[in-house]
């Protein structure tokens, strides 16, 4: 150009991926750091929780007699954590409805980066506060008489597992928080969605009891499944499929989530 | 010269058939600041936001630097700078972290992301304010980082979306003279604003735009010779001496003198030398006026004179960044 010479500074080369990763990264640590500054969002995302353990350990627990050998909070612990990590994908629909409705996302949208940032940033903020989050339901567990019988290993496998579940259905919630018309809606959205996923599973109650109508969802349907994963893992049961399923659904639903999201994302830009 | 932005019969029409913009064209001279005159939901931040690559436009094309906004918007991209009167800002971050997320968004170097904040900070007079999150800085404040964020990678073009629109004299002030250091170091500025005072300062070219389209075009000095340069307004005890006074002062000017309520107003080109005329004719008529002022005309008195009615928003407009759906209907223009 013609123009008398802005200084300007080259901007570093590095492959399109390279930089996908390099953007999605300095998203991540910008959702990080807005949960660190309000420390209050994941205290309440942990009180949550707390109620559900000492409402269900000491209120219905008495009532409800697993069988096997097993004490009810042998099944509720792993219930929780299924519980709390998939509610917790909510925050990924909350987080980025804000956002969309921020100028801050015409500023985004206005510099060189990866389109995906956005998403992936958002998404992968949430997984990693998932990891807090799992390790404080843990210890809750231990402190109300939880017992895991299954090996580190397996525990560790069933955190894993979990943490990856959460991960795919975050994406389903993106999808939410690109599509509601403010972070209200997204969250009054959610919930229809959530409370059948969650409460028809053998989270808080065995199976076994429900009519065989519902017991075939309850044991199959995405987060059903990953109750019975989570739980035979901690327990040190045998885990019969129940882990390939859940390994199948959440890969599938990774795979859909993410497309349609990427694609929603796409067509508001 | 080539120009650094060519705009050609740019036209969006959002769902809900809300016309942003109807056929708008216009070029900006490298190193110049290009002013985008207009009201609310003129169609001004629709153009800024087609040109900077956010919202894809339904017909005409536009380049920047060269660059097709649509078919090359990395590179148009990494070239330009925005800020806008939302702020745009990350209100969670502290400032130092807002400038250098934005910096390794722009794919600089981490070193150069450090200390381009630094400098943007001192620059702003935000250093002391750097590493307090946004929620604790004023209006005024927030606007400047906004600013420094647009600036981070040094860019060759600059769009600023109504930059002082809410803040008070004293900061417009400075991001004026900010304005006038950057094009005096060849960046070029297209500039939206609703103020013609404005626009007047900074701006070496105007186009004024109305309901999507350009009603008009010039140099500022051009479009207030043709509207007139100033204001005269009269004010009376009752609408019945103006109603008097505007036949009386019918020639006076340019144009027919308007009439509001208890008030008379004209457009003149030489401000007190018709307005001692005026007086005199008041004064041989025998109407006592309440008030006697010369004004700067505002863009009101523009849109009167362009358009021969009052620059009102139209129904489309103000929205607040809530509003600012990409796929909605609302888009604020």
């Amino acid at each position: 150009m013609t123009a008398p010479a802005v200084p300007t500074i080259a901007p570093l080369s590095r492959s399109k991926l390279a930089w996908a990763v390099s953007d999605g990264v300095a998203m991540t640590k910008r959702t990080l750091i807005a949960y660190t500054r309000i420390p209050e969002a994941l205290f309440f995302t942990l009180v949550q929780p707390l109620m559900f353990v000492l409402l269900f350990r000491y209120v219905f627990g008495g009532a409800i007699h697993p069988g096997g050998g097993l004490q009810y909070v042998d099944i509720l612990i792993p219930g929780i954590f299924v519980q709390t990590l998939v509610f917790g994908a909510v925050g990924t629909a909350i987080g980025l409805s804000e956002d969309l409705h921020k100028g801050v996302i015409d500023r985004f949208r206005a510099l060189p980066m990866a389109r995906s940032a956005v998403l992936a940033g958002r998404t992968t903020g949430d997984l990693v506060k998932n990891v807090p989050v799992a390790i404080v339901i843990f210890l809750m567990g231990l402190l109300v008489g939880f017992r895991p019988h299954g090996s580190i290993v397996n525990i560790v496998l069933a955190t894993l597992l979990l943490l990856f579940f959460s991960y795919a259905i975050s994406w389903g919630f993106a999808i939410i928080g690109l599509t509601a018309p403010n972070s209200e809606t997204a969250q009054l959205m959610s919930f229809p969605l959530l409370f059948p996923l969650t409460f028809a599973s053998g989270a808080f109650a065995p199976t076994e009891t429900m009519p065989s109508w519902l017991r075939g969802f309850a044991d199959h349907q995405p987060v059903g499944a990953l109750v019975h994963s989570t739980r035979s893992l901690m327990l040190g049961q045998p885990v019969g499929s129940y882990v390939w399923e859940s390994l199948a659904w959440s890969v599938a639903l990774l795979a859909i989530f993410s497309t349609i999201a990427v694609r929603s994302y796409r067509k508001i830009a | 010269m080539a120009a650094a932005i060519e705009v050609t019969d740019l036209v969006k029409t959002f769902k809900g058939g809300v016309k942003a913009l109807t056929g708008v064209s216009f070029a900006v001279e490298p190193g110049t600041v290009f002013g985008l005159l207009g009201p609310n939901g003129a169609g001004k931040t629709t153009a800024v936001r087609i040109l900077t690559t956010v919202l894809r436009p339904d017909a005409g094309h536009a380049t920047v630097l060269g660059r097709d906004v649509v078919r090359e918007p990395d590179a148009v991209r990494s070239l330009i700078g925005l800020a806008g009167q939302n702020a745009a800002v990350d209100e969670i971050l502290t400032g130092r972290e807002n400038l250098q997320m934005i910096a390794r968004l722009n794919h600089l170097p981490l070193d150069f992301a450090r200390s381009r904040a630094v400098e943007l900070l001192r620059q702003f007079d935000l250093t002391e304010a750097g590493d307090r999150i946004l929620k604790t800085y004023s209006g005024g404040m927030r606007r400047r980082l906004d600013l420094a964020a647009a600036l981070v990678s040094r860019p060759q073009v600059l769009f600023l979306d109504e930059p002082t629109t809410g803040l008070d004299p004293q900061s417009r002030l400075g991001l004026w003279q900010v304005i006038e250091e950057l094009v005096s170091e060849g960046t070029t500025v297209l500039l939206t604003t609703q103020y013609l005072e404005e626009a007047d300062r900074l701006a070496s070219q105007l186009v004024v735009i109305d309901h999507g389209g350009v009603i008009s075009t010039g140099t500022p000095s051009e479009l207030k010779a043709r509207l007139g340069a100033t204001v005269i307004h009269v004010a009376f005890h009752d609408a019945q001496s103006a109603q008097t006074a505007a036949g009386v002062l019918t020639g006076v000017g340019n144009g027919a003198p308007r009439i509001d309520g208890n008030a008379v107003e004209i457009n003149v080109e030489q401000g007190p030398k018709t307005a001692m005329e005026a007086l005199r004719l008041l004064d041989q008529s025998g109407l006592e006026a309440t008030e006697f002022a010369l004004r700067e005309p505002s863009l009101d008195d523009v849109f009167l004179a362009l358009t021969g009615r009052k620059a009102e928003a139209s129904a489309d407009d103000d929205a607040t960044p809530t509003k600012r759906r990409g796929r909605g209907k609302k888009e604020k223009s």
